[in-house]
Order: structure tokens, then C-alpha cells, then sequence
């Protein structure tokens, strides 16, 4: 691999990594307050991916306006599932567990069926500013998603570390029982969640939509690498979470330039079986899972 | 007993009316009731797995491959298959014994796809993601050829009564109530002296044998075999047949498959939304009806007798 491929990987890896590392977040910060979170988080990503596909790519909204619209409707998707699905079975992991595995059917025949199966949707990248780093030249669209990263995922520590709000929703995780009996309302902290976990899924998605082939399939690619992150780096921690997410992200990118796709899969999964034999409660989490 | 020999000799006259479609769906049907059967086994230890779709193409492929190959019948290479799938479930479960919940649940799903896509990677023998064609049908026996519609479709009910019967007995055997002590509570279970770790994987062993018969039986019917047979889409119906049916009782799955597959099969002109459909109900069934069809009947029979009971009464 010469030094161009090489610093032209990292930077994907950077990109990969912040994806899955926004996507994980908000699947840990929910089974932290819940014991389960949402298999079709996936599925929530893409809906951000289409809602500026159908935006900005149909209706030409700016571009910026069809993210923020993006943000705001995958964290009313959080909400409702919250409502409709969690809030019904608090306490009941399986019941959870499979009722999110069948929200992936309602999601990609409902963007199938209206907007069409077949071909991906091409999203025109809003500018072009193209980087050279010793003459190896990246695309900004392609990493524009880690300075959005860095800022909300600092947020969201900033926010767990100093607001009343966001200690509840650390309350929560460390003892549901002890945190409603200091007047904390476990339905809110839930909702709020399940809230930012969808906005950082519509962030992930409306940013990526111009790399991504945008199709009714795409959830299935990115939520198995999401959980498998989560499950290393710790059920509930953020922080493991995060380092964790930096190693997937660019062990799968290298090992993908290196070989291929289907290896670099192989791989992250064999590396979350052999942390899980070990650390059976991820690299940084506290409840064995 | 009776309505149950009635089923019996039914589905044995069945073949020589019915068309040759419906013959094939019934194969089907059979296949697939093995196959949620022996999911459940797991589900009564609380192992409510994702890789059971990958064991039964581990059986198909195993299987196959043997058949077409080496040309062994499919007498030996079904039950090797079932050997392969179950020690291929150990070795998925083993690594995770030490999780639960949530947690089990994700790493047993990225696991499975560890081996799927060991399939996909390795054209060599698995054919990639094209999977594998000319696997040799049904084996001669005695005079009569398995490759034909009517003898595999018995054969097929044979293989599933079989199965049913086996699991029916370790489902009331004292393996089957260790299982669901460790369901209602593990931590209970292990001071009264049950090995969780050692059921659990015992109950991984002997599910995984029995989906990796289900795939056997299924691959020497098709003659082919490819990876996305036995992708996540398969394991949500698979989920779903359990979930709706209810895993309770043992009938239940068995209650899921017929009640679900035949509203997939009469449900064919709506064939873009159909998956949606079959989401929405999982939901509706787990969050306002949990139980499912089990629970229906169980409750139409509570109010008939109560109802036979009253009649009694005011004669």
C-alpha cells in the first residue's frame, strides 16, 4: 500500500468511523436506560438518508435546511418508536428485541413501495471542494461527516457531564428503580434517549446520503456493523462505545482496501467473538451483557 | 389422539389429490415446522438466537456438498449435516456463554454472519454468492425413487414426524425442564444445582442438529442451494412463525408456521407490501396480544368447556 492509497484510507476509515460511532452512540445511550434498544436503528439512518433525498435531490431544499430536516425527523422516528413499542413492553427484553426486528419490514417496504426498489438514488453533492494531502486527493463530502461528529458527540458528553437532565438520563442507567425514587420520570428519560439516538441516526444519514447508494436496503448494511460496536465496546457506555468504534471503523476500512468487503466483515465479527470470549461485558461496559 | 391420526392419514391421502404446487408448498410447510420446532427448544432456555437460519444452511450445505461430490446418499449425508449444524451452533455459543440478553441475542446474529459469509467469500467448494446448483435429488430405496414428488413428500413427513417426536420427548424429559428453569431463572436454576453454561450449550447442540435435518431434507427437493437463502430476512420469519404462533406449548410454533406461511401463500397479489404486513403483525401480536395464536386457542377451548360445562349444568 503506498503512502496515497494509504492516507486516502485513513480518511474513509475517519469517515467510517464517526458513522458507526454515531449510530452506536445512540444505541448504547438506549440500552443503557432501557436494557434494549432498536434493531432497526439502521433503518432510522436511512430514513435520514431519504428524507434529503426527497428534499434537497426532489424538492430542492438547500441541502443544509434537508440535514437539519433529517435530524429532526429521525429523532421524531426515536420518539415514536419509544411510544409505540418501548414504553408497551418496559421490562420485557424479547418482546422488544423482536418487535424492532419487525419495524425493518414496515421501514424498507414503506420507502420501497414509495419511492421505488430498484435503483439507488443518486443525490447530487451539494459543492465539491477537493483536498489534496500529499497528492492524495479526498473528496470533502466524504469526511465532512467527522467535524459534525466530533461536535455532537461532544455535546452529548457535554450535556450528560453538566445538565440536570443529562445526569438523570446517567441516573437512569446506573438504577432505574433508585432514579424514579428521586422523581425522575423513566418515561422521559426513555423518550429523550430514544430522541438524540434518532437525531445522531438522521445526522449519520443526511450527511452520508451523497456517498451512500440510497436504497431500501440500505439499513441492513449499516446496522450490523452499529450493534456489533456497541456489543464491544461496552452495553450503556458511551465512551467504549466511541474507542471502540475508532478500531472497527478503520479495521474495516483497511482490511477492505487490503482484501475485501465480505473479508473485512468476517473480521470485525471474529474480533467481536474473541473480545466477547474475553470481556464478556465489552471493553468498557459494566453489566455483563 | 384421535384428531392427531386424523391429521396424519389426511396429510397421507393429500398427496394423490392435490396439485403438484400444493404438493411442493406441503413439503414446505413440513420443513419449515422442523425448523421452528427445534427453534424453540432454544427459546425455552431463554436463548432467543439469530444464527438457527444459518444452522439449517450449514445442514443444507453440508449436505449438499457430500452428495454432489463424493455422490453419498442422502441417508448418511443428512444426518452428517445435523452433526455439522450442531457443532457449528456449539461453537457459536461457546465464545458467548458468558453474555445474556440483549447482548447474547446481537453477538449470536453477527456470528451467524461470520459463517454466512464464509460462504460468500470462499467460491471454492461453496460457490460464492451464487451458492451451489446440481445437488443430486432424492436417493433410491428399495425400489422406489426419492427423486420423485410423491415418495419425497412422504418421506419429507416422515423425517419431520420424527423429529417432532424426539423434541416432544426432550421437551417433557428432565433436559427440557432444566431448560425452562433456566428461562424463568437462571440465577435460581444454578443453586438448586443446574449447569446453565452446560444446558445452554446442550440446548444450542441438539437445536442446532435438528434445523441442520431441516436444511438436508430441503436441499436434496431443490437441488441448489445459494447464501441468501439463509440471510437475516429468513431469521425474522423465522421470528415471526414463533412469535406469532406462541412458544409456550409445543404447539405453538407449529400453529405459527401454518398460520403465517398460509396467509404468505394466499397473500401473493400483494407481494410488494407483504413483509410489511408480517412486521406490523409481530408488533400488534407482542405489544397488545402476546401469546399469539396459542393463547387464542387456548382461550376459545377455556370458553367452550366452560360453555359444555354450563349446558351440563342446566340440564
Amino acid at each position: 500500500m503506498d503512502l496515497q492509497t494509504a492516507i486516502q484510507t485513513a480518511a474513509s476509515a475517519g469517515a467510517a468511523s464517526t458513522m458507526l460511532m454515531l449510530i452506536a452512540v445512540g444505541l448504547t445511550l438506549a440500552f443503557g436506560v432501557m436494557q434494549m434498544a432498536n434493531l432497526a436503528h439502521g433503518h432510522v439512518f436511512m430514513a435520514g438518508a431519504y428524507t434529503v433525498f426527497v428534499l434537497y435531490a426532489l424538492g430542492g431544499v438547500p441541502y443544509w435546511a434537508a440535514v437539519a430536516a433529517a435530524v429532526g425527523v429521525c429523532a421524531g422516528i426515536g420518539l415514536a418508536i419509544e411510544r409505540g413499542i418501548f414504553r408497551q413492553v418496559r421490562g420485557d427484553v424479547v418482546a422488544g428485541f423482536i418487535a424492532t426486528a419487525g419495524l425493518i419490514f414496515i421501514f424498507e417496504v414503506f420507502m420501497g413501495w414509495r419511492w421505488g426498489w430498484g435503483l439507488m438514488k443518486i443525490i447530487p453533492k451539494p459543492y465539491m471542494i477537493p483536498f489534496n494531502i500529499m497528492g492524495a486527493s479526498i473528496d470533502f463530502a466524504r469526511i465532512q461527516l467527522i467535524p459534525f461528529a466530533v461536535v455532537a458527540i461532544g455535546g452529548l458528553i457535554f450535556f450528560m457531564r453538566r445538565f440536570k437532565l443529562g445526569r438523570a438520563l446517567r441516573a437512569v442507567a446506573q438504577d432505574p428503580e433508585a432514579a424514579s425514587l428521586q422523581g425522575i420520570s423513566i418515561n422521559k428519560i426513555t423518550a429523550l434517549a430514544m430522541g438524540i439516538a434518532g437525531a445522531l441516526a438522521g445526522l449519520a444519514g443526511g450527511l452520508m446520503s451523497t456517498i451512500y447508494a440510497v436504497t431500501p436496503y440500505l439499513g441492513h448494511a449499516v446496522i450490523l456493523p452499529a450493534l456489533v460496536t456497541v456489543v464491544v465496546g461496552g452495553l450503556g457506555s458511551v465512551e467504549g462505545t466511541i474507542i471502540a468504534a475508532v478500531i472497527l471503523g478503520f479495521t474495516q476500512t483497511f482490511v477492505t482496501t487490503l482484501t475485501d468487503g465480505v473479508t473485512a466483515l468476517m473480521v470485525l465479527y471474529a474480533v467481536m467473538g474473541i473480545v466477547l470470549a474475553i470481556r464478556p461485558q465489552g471493553l468498557m461496559g459494566r453489566v455483563i451483557a | 389422539m384421535w384428531p392427531l391420526a386424523a391429521l396424519i392419514i389426511g396429510l397421507s391421502i393429500l398427496p394423490f389429490f392435490a396439485r403438484a404446487y400444493v404438493v411442493e408448498v406441503a413439503m414446505l410447510f413440513f420443513i419449515y415446522i422442523i425448523l421452528a420446532q427445534s427453534y424453540r427448544l432454544t427459546v425455552t432456555a431463554h436463548d432467543w438466537q439469530l444464527y438457527h437460519v444459518v444452522l439449517y444452511g450449514v445442514g443444507a450445505y453440508t449436505s449438499g456438498l457430500l452428495g454432489k461430490h463424493f455422490g453419498i446418499p442422502m441417508w448418511v449425508t443428512i444426518p452428517i449435516g445435523g452433526v455439522m449444524a450442531s457443532l457449528i451452533g456449539v461453537g457459536i455459543t461457546l465464545p458467548l456463554l458468558r453474555t445474556r440478553g440483549w447482548g447474547f441475542y446481537i453477538a449470536t446474529f453477527a456470528l451467524a454472519e461470520l459463517v454466512r459469509n464464509t460462504w460468500i467469500r470462499f467460491h471454492n467448494p461453496f460457490g460464492g454468492p451464487r451458492g451451489i446448483i446440481g445437488i443430486p435429488y432424492g436417493a433410491v430405496l428399495g425400489g422406489i425413487d426419492f427423486g420423485e414428488r410423491i415418495p419425497y413428500y412422504f418421506f419429507t413427513m416422515g423425517v419431520m414426524l420424527a423429529c417432532l417426536y424426539a423434541l416432544y420427548r426432550i421437551d417433557r424429559s428432565r433436559i427440557g425442564d432444566a431448560f425452562k428453569a433456566i428461562d424463568i431463572d437462571p440465577l435460581l436454576a444454578e443453586s438448586i444445582g443446574i449447569r446453565v453454561p452446560r444446558y445452554r450449550l446442550l440446548a444450542a447442540a441438539i437445536g442446532g442438529f435438528f434445523a441442520g435435518i431441516a436444511g438436508g431434507v430441503l436441499v436434496h427437493r431443490l437441488s441448489q442451494v445459494d447464501p441468501k437463502l439463509f440471510a437475516i430476512t429468513a431469521m425474522l420469519y423465522l421470528l415471526i412463525w414463533v412469535v406469532v404462533g406462541g412458544y409456550r406449548t409445543f404447539w405453538g410454533p407449529i400453529l405459527g408456521v401454518c398460520v403465517v406461511q398460509a396467509i404468505f401463500e394466499l397473500s401473493r397479489p400483494l407481494l410488494e407490501i407483504r413483509p410489511m404486513l408480517f412486521g406490523i403483525a409481530v408488533i400488534v401480536v407482542l405489544v397488545l396480544y402476546p401469546g399469539g395464536v396459542e393463547r387464542a386457542v387456548m382461550q376459545a377451548m377455556g370458553w367452550l368447556r366452560a360453555r359444555r360445562k354450563a349446558l351440563a349444568k342446566t340440564e
